[in-house]
């Protein structure tokens, strides 16, 4: 409980166990904070560039369209208050998801947004599970399903995700030198690795579990409807040919050959 | 303070196919009925649209809200249990129409062995065939006797059908055709004939045409749109009960239906059922609402808590196997059954599994209930094999073979790769009661409102591993026979155990029927034994699991329940059906 409560503002941490070491200069924080990027998440010029990934980046040299700002309006964040645990964030979702020849990766189909959006509503409180006293773990050791340890957790999905994250980039400080989302590629999959493999030590949630939770939200990012953030200009859709949301496949289910069809969003459908 | 209300004739907890049922009928005789439901009020236009894979197959939409009220879950007696947290874990029916709208409309019969399982068994084995902790008993109906409630059930709800080649006779034939076939269906079915087997299209209620009922009510014809199980119909496609029994029983002007309103006690004096409390969750304040008949027909948890918290009838007690409340606990249980079987991967094929439907698909009966001889192996009850196209939904859909990493670039490959070249195939076996597996009231943890939950005990026995195992060698010689170039099959290893996932929503007993008082607590009508003016409907009164969904039979069991109480109330009381 102290650990949770002093995680919540890196300025308390004085100790020099992993655990508690500051996750970033402040001062560098305050820069950034300062120049407004907090708001938009979307770099403006040349001279923040290197604060940021390089995917973020892609849209920073032209003078958006009237339409495309109005898209950039939803793209804040509504529960990641640190910018830090954001970029770690996405930097971990574009390791599970990765652009590639296929199509884009986590970042570009707004995968870190959902992932924000998601945690800040019902869901990143887990405001419809049962919520009461006493929590505990089953005493059975044959249990061979995950969902059934990480649903005795006292922490909410959103607690699970602050601490997660901020430990990963801890690691990423004492092995690397650097914040998780400059660190190499190879040297973010070894980390993650150690989570998925549960070697990694956290407060009141196993780390497979966290991992198997990051893993799940970047996948439903990346191929939920667009109309939650993610699976932007439903890119996610088109690479694996999913045509969304259909009024009918009557005449065409018998076919054997395989049918591509343009994909449609529930925007388009529920206009119908 | 409680708030006494009118009486009515008959009063309902649960707006689901049995609760539908049963407010139809009796509503159409002239009695008024009202059906108490805790869930929130809806009608089919809340379904239009709504073809959305995060908010109702990863959000749970449509499902039980647990904040409120759950179960709590354990293996072993002398174990803490702990409450199902989230739908994660179950995904339970809840709103008007309960499980009946998010069903698959997968609508079975179950077989004449079925209801005669322990006459049947020791007829053909002999009784040492039956473990000792095996509490199989007949249901005191045959299946000829049940028949024509299955017929006026599929009836109601449109059923489309293929005959089944080994399936037991019918006396009539389903009322729609059956669904369409698909690459993948055809390339099932040739490989199970090839090997000798009998398959068949899996019944449907998602219509095929544009169907009238018999009481007037209009199903449409499925768009195989690929969002059907977990979701209601966009198009009224779907036999649910809105679309059906409950709108029947609206225009009848003898029926009303009260949302959110969680009944928490049966009231009786003496034998005799007098009415419910009930608490409205909007404001909080209970009250009584007095009926001359009181049913029951929510889901297994709900009404064998119920019985349990109103002291209604003899609890059940595993260590001296007497009593009945809350006995024989079954299911399809998600590591065993159903979720588990064989995945085909295919290098040049490509199949449309983006289209789909909830019951589409095709299955086998070889290996059903009794239909395979048991002589030589080591459990009861047996599996259908089958496979069904339910629509691949992207985020759900992303399996790639055994040994290829979950994450990053080889899987992101890999996963867009397969996403059309995998095929599963699973085996849905029976369950048998066992002593052991029971529920009974939870002595922690409480709903919202203060009351007990519900507490599962469950282990699986080596006899449940060992039907598992030879139902998913099945699938694999099936797989294989398909042709795929990769079969990748899950693994029952010896100390499976019951993992408290309650994904399938297939889960009985509790409140069992029979033809003996002792060992049941309602009869075939399913009326209570200790209480003739109190009917307990639905999958609770079945004593064991079949490898079929249950849906079908729950249906015909309600009809038959409404005749009990049409007959119940005509007589002016009485059991319809003695015990033996």
């Amino acid at each position: 409980m102290t650990k949770k409560h002093s995680d919540d503002d890196g300025h308390k941490k004085n100790t020099s166990t992993e655990d508690s070491k500051p996750l970033q200069d402040p001062s560098r924080r305050k820069f950034v904070k300062n120049t407004g990027m907090i708001a938009g998440g979307v770099v403006g010029g040349s001279l923040l560039g290197g604060l940021l990934t390089n995917e973020f980046k892609s849209k920073s040299n032209e003078n958006p369209s009237n339409q495309e700002h109005n898209e950039r309006f939803q793209e804040a964040r509504q529960f990641f208050s640190r910018y830090e645990d954001f970029l770690v964030l996405a930097a971990a979702t574009e390791r599970i998801f990765p652009k590639d020849d296929n199509g884009p990766g986590a970042i570009e189909l707004g995968v870190p947004y959902f992932i924000d959006k998601q945690l800040a509503g019902r869901w990143g409180i887990n405001g419809r599970d049962y919520r009461h006293a006493p929590f505990m773990q089953q005493s059975s050791k044959k249990v061979d399903n995950s969902n059934a340890q990480v649903e005795q957790l006292i922490l909410n999905r959103g607690e699970i995700f602050i601490q997660g994250l901020r430990k990963m980039n801890q690691l990423s400080e004492n092995r690397f030198k650097t914040t998780f989302d400059k660190a190499d590629e190879d040297q973010q999959i070894e980390i993650l690795k150690d989570f998925d493999d549960g070697k990694v030590k956290m407060n009141g949630v196993p780390s497979k579990s966290f991992f198997i939770l990051l893993r799940q939200s970047t996948l439903e990012g990346a191929y939920a409807d667009p109309l939650y953030g993610g699976n932007k200009n439903m890119e996610g859709w088109k690479m694996k040919n999913f045509p969304g949301a259909q009024a009918s496949y009557a005449n065409v289910v018998e076919e054997d050959d395989f049918v591509k069809m343009e994909p449609m969003s529930l925007n388009d459908y529920q206009q119908h | 303070m409680v708030k006494k209300l009118d009486k009515v004739d008959v009063v309902t907890v649960g707006s689901g196919w049995s609760g539908g049922i049963v407010a139809a009928e009796l509503s159409k005789k002239g009695y008024q009925v009202l059906v108490l439901e805790r869930g929130q009020y809806k009608k089919q236009e809340d379904f239009v649209g709504t073809k959305d894979e995060l908010r109702f197959s990863l959000r749970y939409d449509l499902m039980q809200d647990l904040s409120k009220d759950t179960i709590t879950s354990r293996n072993y007696m002398d174990e803490k249990a702990l409450p199902v947290r989230n739908n994660d874990q179950a995904r339970l029916g809840s709103n008007t129409g309960g499980a009946g709208v998010h069903w698959n409309g997968i609508s079975f019969r179950w077989l004449p062995y079925d209801f005669e399982i322990y006459s049947k068994t020791v007829e053909r084995y002999g009784k040492e065939k039956i473990p000792d902790e095996v509490t199989i008993q007949d249901w005191g109906i045959t299946y000829d006797e049940l028949e024509p409630y299955y017929d006026r059930f599929e009836k109601t709800a449109g059923i489309s059908g293929e005959e089944n080649p080994i399936g037991p006779k019918r006396s009539d034939k389903y009322p729609t055709p059956p669904m369409k076939d698909t690459t993948a269906i055809r390339l099932f079915k040739k490989a199970t004939k090839e090997l000798g087997y009998h398959p068949y299209h899996m019944p449907s209620a998602n219509v095929t045409e544009t169907y009238e009922n018999p009481d007037g009510e209009t199903i449409n014809a499925c768009m195989y749109c690929a969002f059907c199980e977990e979701y209601g119909c966009d198009f009224g496609a779907k036999a649910d009960p809105i679309i059906t029994v409950l709108a029947t029983a609206e225009k009848t002007g003898n029926y009303e239906i009260r949302n959110e309103a969680t009944v928490v006690r049966v009231l009786h004096d003496g034998n005799r059922a007098t009415g419910v409390v009930y608490v409205d969750t909007n404001t909080g304040e209970e009250y009584e609402q007095p009926a001359d008949l009181v049913v029951l027909a929510g889901f297994v948890f709900t009404n064998t808590r119920l019985l349990l918290l109103s002291k209604i009838g003899r609890p059940y007690d595993p260590t001296t196997g007497k009593g009945v409340i809350g006995k024989n606990f079954t299911g399809h249980f998600s590591n065993l059954s159903t979720y588990v079987g064989a995945r085909g991967y295919f290098e040049d094929k490509k199949f449309n599994t983006f289209m789909g439907t909830g019951a589409l698909g095709a299955t086998i009966d070889d290996f059903s209930g009794d239909n395979m001889d048991h002589t030589d192996l080591d459990f009861l009850h047996g599996f259908e094999v089958h496979y069904s196209q339910l629509g691949a939904r992207p985020i759900a859909n992303n399996q790639v073979p055994e040994g290829t990493p979950t994450w990053g670039k080889e899987f992101k490959e890999k996963s867009l790769h397969y996403t059309y070249r995998n095929l599963f195939i699973t085996p849905q076996s029976g369950y048998t009661p066992k002593k052991h597996n029971y529920m009974d009231l939870d002595p922690t943890y409480k709903d919202f409102l203060g009351n007990p939950l519900l507490r599962v005990t469950c282990k699986y026995t080596d006899q449940d591993r060992n039907l598992s195992r030879k139902g998913i060698s099945i699938c694999k010689e099936i797989m294989e026979k398909m042709g795929a170039d990769i079969v990748d099959t899950d693994e029952i290893s010896d100390d499976v155990e019951f993992n408290h996932a309650y994904y399938t929503d297939h889960f009985l007993g509790g409140v069992i029927m029979g033809s003996d008082p002792e060992t049941s607590a309602v009869n075939t009508y399913s009326q209570m034994w200790d209480m003739e003016n109190l009917f307990v409907v639905g999958g609770s009164s079945f004593p064991h699991n079949s490898n079929y969904n249950p849906t079908g039979t729950i249906g015909a069991f309600a009809y038959r329940a409404a005749d009990g109480m049409i007959k119940y109330l005509d007589n002016g009381g009485g059991l319809v059906e003695k015990g033996k």
